[in-house]
């Protein structure tokens, strides 16, 4: 049943199938609006998440308590974890552009489970809902802070139970998203598109995909223990039973540090998109980039112990988490040299979202070179459970995957919506970001090796003036976050209309008309053997 | 659904479907890598009260269900090929056969289970906890979670099985889309093969 030519010109935000409205959204399998019904979903998580974060900068204006007490506080932390970890930046662009343009940038009409594709989204909403049904319900709201650490998880009396379950349906929403990414990638790229010419983004979603796959069900199963440990008492984790609690650290690190990954590397291959097209240049290295993908997506494994250096681990194992931590830098840094070469001689065409890349460059490098700090071993000690950790986690997650992230948005927004926003705003918008995340986030570098703890509502005389900072900067932070998205929404629907290829790209993606038609391509296109995703005259 | 979706369902990519199945098996060797690690690790601590534990345990029956799950593998490997030479029958009688083995295989697991219970071992219960060592404590629950884990994932490929025999029945999977039934079987395979570690380590080794 082939839909004629003439179907196939209505874009994909007006075509009407079977169910008008709303239905025709959540029940339509066309990857496109998937990757909209995640982006308008994890938006409103982000803002619900930003605005816990904003919260706790608040109450730490001052020492003492300012606005919460000390359990409102733990709970505020620890929701505002789980939120922007397993429901934004663990999903963010795999699931918003990785959905809506690695078809396209494939020549492929759809990815190869459509319907699959929406049981995840569907996942993901519920696993949501249960997370949001245990603020609202039962006895409190979870306090254990997002990583759900034994024993507070099965002593805490508060509502854990859902948030648990949350978390692991959100998981299991993830692991189908990289199912069929790797299938798409394997099977459905158009002829004559190698593996040596995709495009550096799908690279980075293959390479997340995998560990999407093999790294969740890990966290899945330990957290369905922890479950198991609250409900029965089994004892696996419980000292009290015979069980280790610090093996539950361990399993929960084998997931989460190459979860770290799964937010940073489609983040790194925004960016591996951005950068080549405003510099009008091939991007430089595109085989070390691929080859520094898959290294970091397996050596990411290997390096679990670093957050655990302080746990309680023989030293023999510290010095090889150690070393390892210190191998898996080396390609994100490849990584950095390569962005950089490729501007080197390219005539640099200086829009808002190449502002946002080169920002990311500089605050990711800032992230990772403080990275080093904590996976040295003697260092670590020094800083370890201090405000260091937060401004290094923050500086590459959120620095990392959230400019990635705007970046992206800026960078696909007339392609998604086929109209362009108000780049002047764009752009004060970016500068008032840029500043307030510096202001928020630098400062605990400060305070850390001052010695202030992390996770703490109060704090000593002594850090006010550079708590006051960061909480001044959260504002601005809050200010640049009003300007960005108001211009974006007010433009997605009044701004003027986008041509299909704005920014001069080479990828596919461009070739489409803005918004892509409904089937992507009338028909699908052949990769002659001199073309390529960076070839600029 | 949309147009899109009749389209993409109409190119019918057998390959597809088997990347994804062997994909998601990693995911669930990966679950249960988990389980098995958490084993190495309280069995090299608690040596001798996991040896005690063990002897518990019914090894007729384990070796029984060992030899059902054997023979149910074998039955839907059997009823794939007779798909393939299209003979319906037959493969909706040895996917029956696979699915009888496996509920007996639950019925068996039931009363073991039932009778752990009635001698007051399950998890957390007073009994254990008074009269049991910590190590004999944590076999017994990784005993629990881990058998019971796999039940579920029996019942699991129950299901799916159904699904296929149903797909087999009104043509919908037949030699030219074999994809469900074979996604089914490998599924079984695999429910089996975590069986066939489960059994030594719980059972054997003592």
């Amino acid at each position: 049943m082939h839909t004629t030519h003439a179907e196939n010109e209505a874009n994909y935000l007006k075509y009407k199938g079977k169910y008008k409205g709303l239905l025709g959204w959540i029940l339509s399998t066309d990857h496109k609006r998937i990757g909209l019904l995640y982006l308008y979903s994890i938006g409103t998580m982000f803002i619900v998440g930003a605005l816990l974060g904003l919260a706790m900068k608040f109450e730490l204006l001052a020492p003492g308590k300012t606005i919460m007490n000390a359990q409102t506080y733990n709970a505020t932390f620890t929701v505002h974890g789980v939120i922007m970890i397993f429901m934004i930046v663990v999903p963010g662009l795999p699931a918003v552009f990785g959905n809506f343009l690695m078809p396209i940038m494939i020549g492929a009409k759809d990815v190869a489970f459509p319907k699959l594709n929406l049981l995840s989204w569907y996942l993901y909403v519920a696993g949501v809902f249960l997370v949001l049904s245990a603020l609202l319900f039962g006895s409190g709201t979870p306090d254990t802070g997002w990583t759900f650490y034994a024993p507070y998880s099965f002593k805490t009396g508060t509502n854990l139970l859902p948030a648990v379950f949350g978390a692991f349906v959100l998981g299991f929403s993830s692991i189908l998203t990289g199912l069929n990414f790797l299938v798409t990638i394997h099977r459905l790229r158009c002829p004559g598109l190698k593996w040596t010419k995709l495009p550096l983004f799908v690279w980075t979603l293959y390479g997340t995909a995998w560990i999407q796959l093999l790294a969740t069900p890990v966290v899945g199963i330990t957290l369905v223990l922890i479950a198991l440990e609250r409900v029965f008492g089994v004892g696996i984790f419980d000292p009290a039973l015979g069980g280790d609690p610090i093996l539950y650290q361990h399993l929960f690190w084998i997931y989460s540090h190459p979860a770290v990954y799964i937010m940073i590397l489609p983040a790194m291959g925004a960016i591996s998109e951005i950068i080549p097209t405003f510099s009008q240049k091939h991007v430089f290295g595109y085989k070390a980039i691929i080859a520094s993908t898959m290294a970091i997506a397996f050596v990411g494994w290997l390096v679990w112990g670093h957050h655990m250096y302080t746990a309680g681990m023989s030293g023999t194992a510290q010095y090889y988490f150690s070393l390892l931590t210190f191998i898996v830098a080396i390609p994100s840094a490849i990584k950095v040299f390569n962005w950089i070469s490729t501007m080197y001689k390219g005539s640099i065409n200086i829009q808002t979202p190449f502002y946002w890349a080169v920002s990311f460059i500089f605050v990711f490098m800032i992230g990772g070179l403080s990275g080093l700090v904590l996976g040295a071993l003697s260092t670590n000690v020094y800083v370890h459970d201090t405000a260091f950790v937060v401004g290094h986690f923050h500086y590459i997650v959120f620095g990392g995957t959230g400019f990635s992230f705007f970046a992206a948005i800026h960078y696909w927004f007339p392609k998604i919506f086929g109209r362009m926003y108000d780049k002047a705003w764009a752009n004060i918008g970016w500068l008032v970001f840029f500043i307030g995340f510096l202001a928020l986030y630098t400062p605990m570098f400060y305070l850390g090796l001052m010695g202030m703890p992390r996770r703490y509502y109060d704090y000593l005389e002594e850090f006010h003036g550079g708590n006051i900072l960061s909480t001044f900067g959260s504002w601005i932070l809050a200010t640049g976050l009003i300007i960005i998205i108001t211009n974006l929404v007010r433009s997605a629907r009044k701004g003027p209309k986008a041509e299909s290829n704005p920014w001069h790209g080479k990828t596919l993606e461009w070739a489409v008309p803005s918004p892509p038609p409904l089937e992507n391509f009338d028909e699908i296109p052949v990769i002659a053997e001199d073309d390529g995703p960076y070839n600029y005259k | 659904m949309e147009k899109s979706t009749q389209i993409t369902h109409d190119h019918y990519d057998a390959e597809a479907s088997k990347i994804g199945m062997w994909l998601f098996i990693f995911t669930e060797l990966l679950l249960f890598g988990v389980l098995f690690i958490i084993y190495a690790v309280y069995r090299y601590m608690n040596t001798d009260a996991f040896h005690l534990a063990a002897e518990e345990l019914d090894r007729f029956i384990g070796t029984l269900n060992t030899v059902l799950l054997l023979i149910s593998s074998m039955t839907i490997a059997m009823a794939t090929t007779a798909l393939q030479k299209k003979n319906k029958k037959l493969t909706l009688l040895l996917s029956s056969v696979t699915v009888l083995l496996g509920i007996v295989f639950l019925v068996n697991k039931y009363f073991e289970w039932g009778l752990k219970f009635s001698h007051g071992i399950w998890p957390g219960s007073e009994h254990m906890i008074e009269t049991m060592s910590q190590g004999e404590i944590l076999f017994f629950g990784l005993y629990f979670i881990m058998t019971g884990l796999h039940a579920l994932h029996i019942i699991i490929g129950l299901v799916i099985i159904g699904f296929a025999m149903v797909g087999v029945n009104k043509g919908k999977v037949n030699s030219n889309r074999p994809s469900l039934l074979e996604n089914a079987g490998l599924y079984w395979h695999l429910v089996d093969l975590i069986w066939i570690f489960l059994f030594p380590l719980f059972y054997l080794i003592t």
